[in-house]
């Protein structure tokens, strides 16, 4: 027990202190996470309303499958993309293997699924009566789709910030395909099962508080966001707040 | 001004209308009536062209609107309105949510602004331009509905159900509101209703709307005095319902056996006709002994026993068995003052003119 105590203050002190190392990791994450996040969010939300907006054979299929790669373990990401990228593999010329920009390409493909399904279900939300009013108003198909896409930005918001918090908090991608090199690819998540594992437990609980605090942001986010949102769609992210 | 001709629309395998033939006239109130469930949203959102029918087409001044390119069926659309049952607004200003209609077709801002405040001006919300839309009551949110149709200035507004939802006090303002667009505007509007006094009030000319088929188009008298079957009368509210036969006819003035008792009505129908006859409840007057109705004014008069008494708003329903049975609409004060209760005999009069005749074949 108090190995714990001991460790926690240890690890106050080297947040407080802004340890070089510490900040090192806890950047390079947020850098990683953040580019995963913007480069999954420009294909997400196009992709996610054309499936929405478009009907096409075969529709129900691939929104299942979207919701199957929900859970995907990332471990299998990991694998699948380490075959991918490693030098042997049909991407292995790009060298992005154990680089900070094939962790992004990693978690981007993580987090693609949730968030395109986020949207989905974000644009499934608003009512339908609206996109009858839009069209009996005199709108264009594209001027109807632009309406409601703004109708559900803030759940769709909602879908780019839960995306972050995947990719932030993933372990599995991280460690296969950045290979938790120290000052290169070395991120909070890695850092801390590494550290763990060597018996530094102040060091691993300073990192773990940083991505709790991460986390904590993340979550305060998400409630300004859905304080503003439909029950409908509320209900689309999971129920109502009480 | 609208032409429909064989229309019907089938989804998931039901056939929700079909044969749908009717002309409606530019500047006129024409309503659908009928029960829920029988198709009168589904005309409202083809005539929008919101969805296609199955078969048929819908002619727009010459135009036929199925056989046209999405741009034809826009421009079309861009010359109605109309207001949903439920109506939705978007999450953002009442102002912005009436602005929409202009914002799509391209209005200058400054011309926009002041069209919306006129059209606000008219629903009677001016003063809630700036709230957030989502936090309106029903009534207020189908006002800037019909605000939000208005500002368009459309040739036809469709209103579909615009009370359904609504306490009395906001029906009697929508229905205020829309014969006052209509005096005001000369706008045709396409209305629907489940609610037969509603289809009274507004309407000019009625469409009667049952299983997804047009079974009676006419004026209020025709539908409401002149239904042309049971299914009809008993939604117009006539519960009375004879069976007979027609036993002599002089010149127009027919009489028919109704077990055992004989009523005078005006029908061309020729003696030994099957007759069905309609009496609307509120054409029965009550007396409570022979020589209190003149019989110049009731040429029937059937003496009866108060089966029943069922109040009905100011009114009280009340059920006479003559040998069949009759509904009168009688006013709770005329109860009252008669001294009306189960069990007594009374005379129930009704006029010849008073009683619709169809023949049974008919």
């Amino acid at each position: 027990m108090s190995e714990i105590i001991t460790g926690f203050f240890q690890a106050i002190h080297l947040i407080i202190t802004l340890n070089p190392e510490v900040m090192q990791i806890a950047a390079l994450s947020l850098f990683i996470s953040l580019a995963a996040t913007i480069i999954a969010a420009v294909i997400s939300i196009p992709l996610g309303g054309l499936i929405y907006f478009k009907e096409f054979r075969g529709k129900r299929v691939i929104i299942v499958l979207i919701q199957t790669l929900y859970s995907v373990p990332t471990v299998v990401v990991g694998l699948v993309l380490y075959l991918l990228l490693s030098r042997s593999g049909p991407l292995g010329v790009f060298g992005l293997l154990f680089t900070p920009e094939g962790m992004v390409l990693g978690q981007t493909v993580l987090i693609i699924p949730i968030m395109t399904g986020l949207v989905i279900a974000a644009l499934g939300g608003v009512d339908r009566n609206i996109s009858d009013t839009l069209i009996s108003l005199g709108a264009t198909g594209f001027q109807t789709i632009v309406q409601i896409v703004r109708e559900a930005r803030l759940a769709i918001l909602s879908a780019v910030v839960l995306g972050f918090g995947r990719a932030i908090s993933e372990v599995g991608v991280a460690m296969m395909i950045g290979g938790n090199i120290r000052d290169a690819t070395r991120v909070l998540t890695t850092a801390i099962a590494l550290q763990t594992g060597i018996g530094d437990f102040p060091f691993s609980i300073a990192l773990g508080i940083i991505l709790l605090l991460i986390a904590l942001v993340v979550v305060i986010i998400m409630n300004l966001i859905t304080s503003g949102l439909s029950f409908e769609s509320q209900a689309v992210l999971g129920g109502p707040r009480t | 001004m609208i032409r429909i001709e064989g229309l019907s629309r089938r989804a998931g395998g039901k056939t929700i209308l079909e044969s749908i033939d009717l002309e409606i006239h530019r500047g006129e109130i024409f309503t659908f009536i009928g029960p829920s469930g029988s198709g009168k949203t589904t005309v409202l959102r083809l005539i929008d062209l919101l969805d296609m029918p199955t078969t048929g087409t819908i002619m727009f001044d010459g135009i036929d609107t199925a056989a046209s390119n999405e741009g034809v069926r826009l421009s079309i659309r861009r010359r109605m309105a109309m207001v949903f049952q439920k109506p939705a607004v978007l999450n953002t200003t009442v102002a912005a949510n009436v602005a929409f209609g202009l914002k799509f077709r391209g209005v200058e801002r400054s011309d926009t602004y002041s069209r919306v405040h006129e059209a606000l001006d008219i629903v009677g919300l001016p003063h809630l331009a700036g709230r957030k839309a989502v936090t309106l009551s029903g009534g207020e949110m189908q006002r800037v509905a019909i605000a939000r149709a208005l500002v368009t200035r459309p040739e036809v507004l469709l209103l579909d159900e615009p009370t359904a939802n609504l306490d009395p006090v906001n029906t009697e303002l929508i229905e205020k509101l829309i014969l006052s667009i209509h005096r005001k505007f000369h706008t045709t509007i396409i209305l629907s209703t489940h609610d037969m006094v509603q289809g009274q009030r507004l309407a000019e000319r009625i469409g009667v709307i049952m299983d997804g088929r047009i079974v009676q188009v006419g004026s209020l008298h025709d539908i409401f005095y002149r239904p042309q079957g049971r299914d009809i009368a008993r939604f117009v509210g006539i519960d009375t319902m004879l069976k007979g036969i027609v036993t002599s006819n002089e010149d127009g003035h027919a009489k028919v056996s109704v077990s055992n008792t004989v009523f005078e009505v005006i029908s061309p129908c020729t003696p030994g006709t099957q007759v069905t006859l309609f009496i609307r409840p509120e054409e029965i007057t009550v007396a409570l002994k022979d020589g209190d109705l003149p019989k110049t004014s009731a040429r029937n008069q059937l003496k009866g026993t108060i089966t029943k008494m069922v109040p009905f708003g100011p009114f009280v329903r009340t059920t006479i068995d003559f040998g069949s049975d009759l509904t009168a609409l009688v006013t709770r004060r005329s109860a009252d003052e008669l001294g009306l209760t189960v069990g007594m005999t009374i005379i129930a009069g009704i006029k010849a003119t008073a009683i619709h005749v169809i023949p049974e074949s008919g």
